[in-house]
């Protein structure tokens, strides 16, 4: 019985890494009706820069992301700006093919520049200390991870709705052409929603780096997981999100305890049957 | 007129292959109050979208203070001084009242209109001013159209349509209310398919007919049958 | 039209003029190329956009594989059926993914076509995650001769290819191909006409993923091993497909030829390259999107008013008599 509480609690804190996968992705839907489907190996671009950073100045991830975050935010203004500005608009094929395109260029070039094999960041002692909570132990890393993911999109939520930027990322989201004539350019505020993005997918890349192994191919899965979260969460809704990703930890985590094979398999599962009854997501804000 | 703070010479406006407006010429002053009439699909509301920015045109088709501007996006006319009350009031759904109005001063210039104006203006806007704002009623909507466009202190104002959908009660009092909103030198343009309305608080009156300039003068000048003539395109 | 036919007796005679390995490429090509033309109907005409149709390619192969094996059906057989189970499958497939709409509805085939790899991981019978090969003995019972089976491996790659062009262009021409148009100039305008805009998707997506089930079968026939990874990978069967038809031109239907040709001439002369390879295939697929977003043959049809396959309508505008 113990084993399968510890199986949903691990699941739980599972579900904040894959609500930091998801929260960027939720953002710029959000803002600019932009599915990025390179977006999950931009959390790996993320992962890599953290790995280059610890080697070449010898830091702990953690501090590394003290570069990584405004590394990749510079990377998001100057890729929406630069880019994906372009791709807007009506018709739904350039966002899609160009972010795909996209996708396959960050994979590839990654696998140049490091490789195929397999790297792993390294936290030290946080890895694997644990702390004993009723009868379970729970891993530090994992709590982190789940606080940091609450922190994240509680600020998040914050940016959006108290402060002026967040104020304009509204508009702008409402009515382009209107929130133009308040003096706001939008071109340099799709250019900051992606930078806040990217920020938000350095520190998921940077904890998903630190938990397993990651190498250029797997970015493919995280965007999955990130939009599984999003969508079993509910669209224009992020702490929905939050409780998307924990329902999909949860879905893992219980399918992992049944056979190992058949961890992420149960995920999806759980999505197309959340996808079957409730289309619109657990708790949405807006309408597909 | 001796240096015109708003100046259209030859203005074509497109829309993709389709031409909407057809060698503006446009004078108007600083201070005064214009109106400009015409039936739907004279071109009217593209007009306001080429001033204001949001339709793109010729840099030098439009000149404000001098400047050619007609090249500009609508935020960096916004930045110039102008600011547009659009047609249909086109609130944000996802702000309040109040988040409504402050983005209007974005820009930052400084003058008579900030919030507490605002709300001393409409004070029915202050008592809801933490709603959101498409859930108030059609004239209410309107005062908070027109309010952010205020916050922005500009010099010259763009009405488009601002009777549109309301009931007359509501536009009497607005229209009541209208000389005191500009008055301090602001100058404006009025959009409106009232011409009673329109004309009533205005000095002089440019009629649109088919994206050209079918009649223009002062108000005390011009007949009635002169305007119905030039709306519609009949020959008087 | 003449052209044409030399053209298809010619390349119908490949097997006694080409070499085995111009031979296997060819019918490579011709593979691929059904696989264009089929994503280009989903995406091009239909608005579909789906980066998940190796589902079906991998399904497809499996299918040879098992019903084949374990059903002791001739293998051409068991690609045919294997086309019907996938169009069978498609329709709750589609009823749950078409609750998603744009980039969202793509990464929704793309979660379906990772349900199919997972699960078909989990079947030992079939290799389970490592995969099987095909047993020599139905392997035998396509030809005789080596040079027989890879003839016959080439004649049906060829035969796909006609077939499948074929159909789309005649349901292109029909009222249904018209309906889609429709749709995709406008569905607002589309509704309002009292086209079932569902429905017709739904039969594109059903009809595409039987088809593309059974250029699979045929694929993982010339390849003689499956294995999940192979079966179902998104480089493989989506990627270079969708940069066929990007940079070939899509919708149109001679994008997918034009862009089936470049993309091999580029692999032959670029391929050694691998990642750099990709990076480039992606980076053209970019600049092609943002500056010439109809692609290849949009360009040259632009400039040369020219059209292989007759499917636009000219509006003829007959000045006013005085």
């Amino acid at each position: 019985m113990i084993e399968w509480i510890n199986a949903i609690v691990q699941g739980i804190l599972l579900g904040g890494l894959y609500a930091l996968f998801a929260a960027g992705l939720s953002l710029i839907f959000g803002v600019m009706r932009l599915v990025n489907i390179a977006h999950g190996d931009l959390i790996i671009l993320a992962a890599y820069l953290g790995l280059s950073t610890t080697i070449l100045l010898g830091v702990h991830p953690f501090v590394a992301l003290l570069i990584v975050m405004p590394a990749m935010a510079g990377i998001g203004y100057i890729l929406q700006r630069g880019l994906l500005n372009q791709t807007l608009g009506s018709d739904i094929l350039p966002p899609l093919l160009v972010t795909f395109g996209l996708s396959v260029i960050v994979q590839n070039a990654l696998l140049e520049g490091y490789t195929a094999d397999p790297q792993k960041l390294n936290a030290g002692a946080v890895e694997t200390a644990s702390i004993a909570v009723g009868g379970l132990s729970l891993g530090v890393l994992p709590l982190l991870t789940f606080g940091i993911a609450i922190v994240v999109i509680a600020g998040l939520q914050w940016i959006f709705y108290s402060t002026a930027l967040g104020c304009g990322f509204r508009a702008v989201s409402d009515n382009q052409d209107i929130a133009q004539l308040m003096g706001l350019n939008k071109a340099h505020i799709y250019g900051l929603a992606m930078a806040l993005a990217l920020a938000v997918t350095a520190i998921a890349g940077i904890l998903l780096g630190v938990r397993t192994s990651f190498d250029p191919a797997i970015g493919g899965g995280r965007l999955i997981f990130g939009f599984e979260a999003v969508i079993i969460g509910g669209l224009g809704n992020i702490w929905g999100t939050l409780a998307g990703g924990v329902i999909l930890g949860v879905a893992q985590t219980i399918g992992a305890k049944i056979d190992p094979g058949w961890q992420v398999l149960a995920g999806h599962i759980a999505f197309l049957v959340v996808l079957a009854v409730r289309p619109n997501g657990m708790f949405p804000r807006v309408e597909h | 007129m001796s240096d015109p703070l708003l100046k259209l010479s030859g203005l074509d406006a497109h829309y993709g292959d389709f031409q909407a407006l057809f060698g503006l010429d446009m004078d108007i002053a600083a201070g005064e109050v214009i109106a400009i009439i015409g039936a739907n699909g004279a071109g009217k509301t593209t007009l306001m979208r080429s001033i204001s920015g949001l339709l793109r045109n010729e840099a030098a088709q439009v000149t404000f203070k001098g400047q050619a501007i007609g090249e500009l996006r609508a935020d960096q006319v916004a930045y110039a001084g102008i600011a547009l009350v659009p047609e249909g009031r086109q609130l944000f759904p996802s702000l309040s009242v109040e988040e409504n109005l402050r983005l209007g001063s974005t820009v930052g210039r400084p003058g008579p209109w900030s919030l507490d104006a605002v709300y001393d203006l409409f004070p029915i806007l202050k008592e809801r001013r933490s709603q959101a704002s498409t859930s108030l009623s059609g004239g209410q909507q309107q005062m908070v159209a027109i309010g952010r466009a205020l916050m922005s202190n500009p010099e010259l104002i763009l009405f488009d349509e601002i009777s549109l959908g309301l009931a007359p009660v509501i536009i009497k009092s607005i229209y009541d209310a209208l000389p005191s909103i500009i008055s301090g030198g602001m100058t404006a343009l009025i959009v409106e398919q009232d011409i009673t309305k329109a004309l009533a608080v205005s000095s002089r009156v440019y009629c649109l007919q088919e994206g050209r300039v079918s009649l223009t003068g002062r108000v005390e000048d011009i007949t009635r049958d002169q305007i119905t003539a030039a709306y519609f395109g009949v020959d008087a | 039209m003449i052209i044409a036919a030399l053209a298809l007796i010619v390349l119908a005679a490949a097997p006694w003029w080409a070499g085995r390995a111009d031979l296997r490429l060819l019918g490579e090509i011709f593979l691929y190329l059904s696989l264009a033309c089929l994503w280009n109907l989903m995406a091009g005409y239909a608005g579909l956009v789906s980066v998940g149709q190796q589902a079906f390619v991998g399904f497809g192969g499996y299918m040879l594989f098992a019903l084949s094996i374990f059903g002791g059906l001739h293998p051409i057989v068991a690609i045919l059926l294997a086309g019907v189970l996938a169009g069978l499958m498609s329709v709750p497939i589609a009823a749950l993914i078409f609750r998603l709409k744009g980039a969202y509805f793509a990464i929704g085939t793309w979660v379906v076509a990772e349900v199919f790899r997972l699960t078909f991981a989990q079947i030992s019978a079939l290799g389970g995650g490592s995969g099987t090969s095909l047993p020599v003995d139905i392997v035998r019972s396509l030809a005789d001769s080596r040079s027989g089976r890879e003839a016959l491996s080439y004649w049906l790659a060829l035969g796909a290819a006609v077939t499948v062009i074929t159909c789309v262009y005649l349901f292109l021409r029909s009222r249904r191909g018209l309906a889609l148009t429709a749709i995709r100039d406008s569905e607002v305008a589309a509704n309002g006409l009292g086209i079932d805009i569902w429905r017709t998707k739904l039969e594109v997506y059903v009809v595409t993923s039987a088809f593309t089930a059974v250029i699979g079968g045929l694929l993982f026939l010339q390849k003689l091993r499956i294995s999940p990874d192979a079966a179902f990978s998104v480089n493989d069967w989506t990627a270079f497909v969708i940069f066929i038809v990007v940079i070939g031109g899509i919708g149109t239907l001679e994008g997918p030829i034009i862009g089936t040709i470049l993309f091999f001439l580029l692999r032959e002369t670029l391929a050694d390259f691998g990642t750099i390879y990709l990076m480039v295939l992606g980076a053209v697929a970019i600049v092609v999107m943002l500056k010439a977003p109809k692609g290849v043959w949009g360009l040259v049809r632009d400039r040369y008013d020219l059209e292989l396959f007759p499917l636009s309508y000219r509006v003829n505008i007959k000045p006013k008599g005085d």
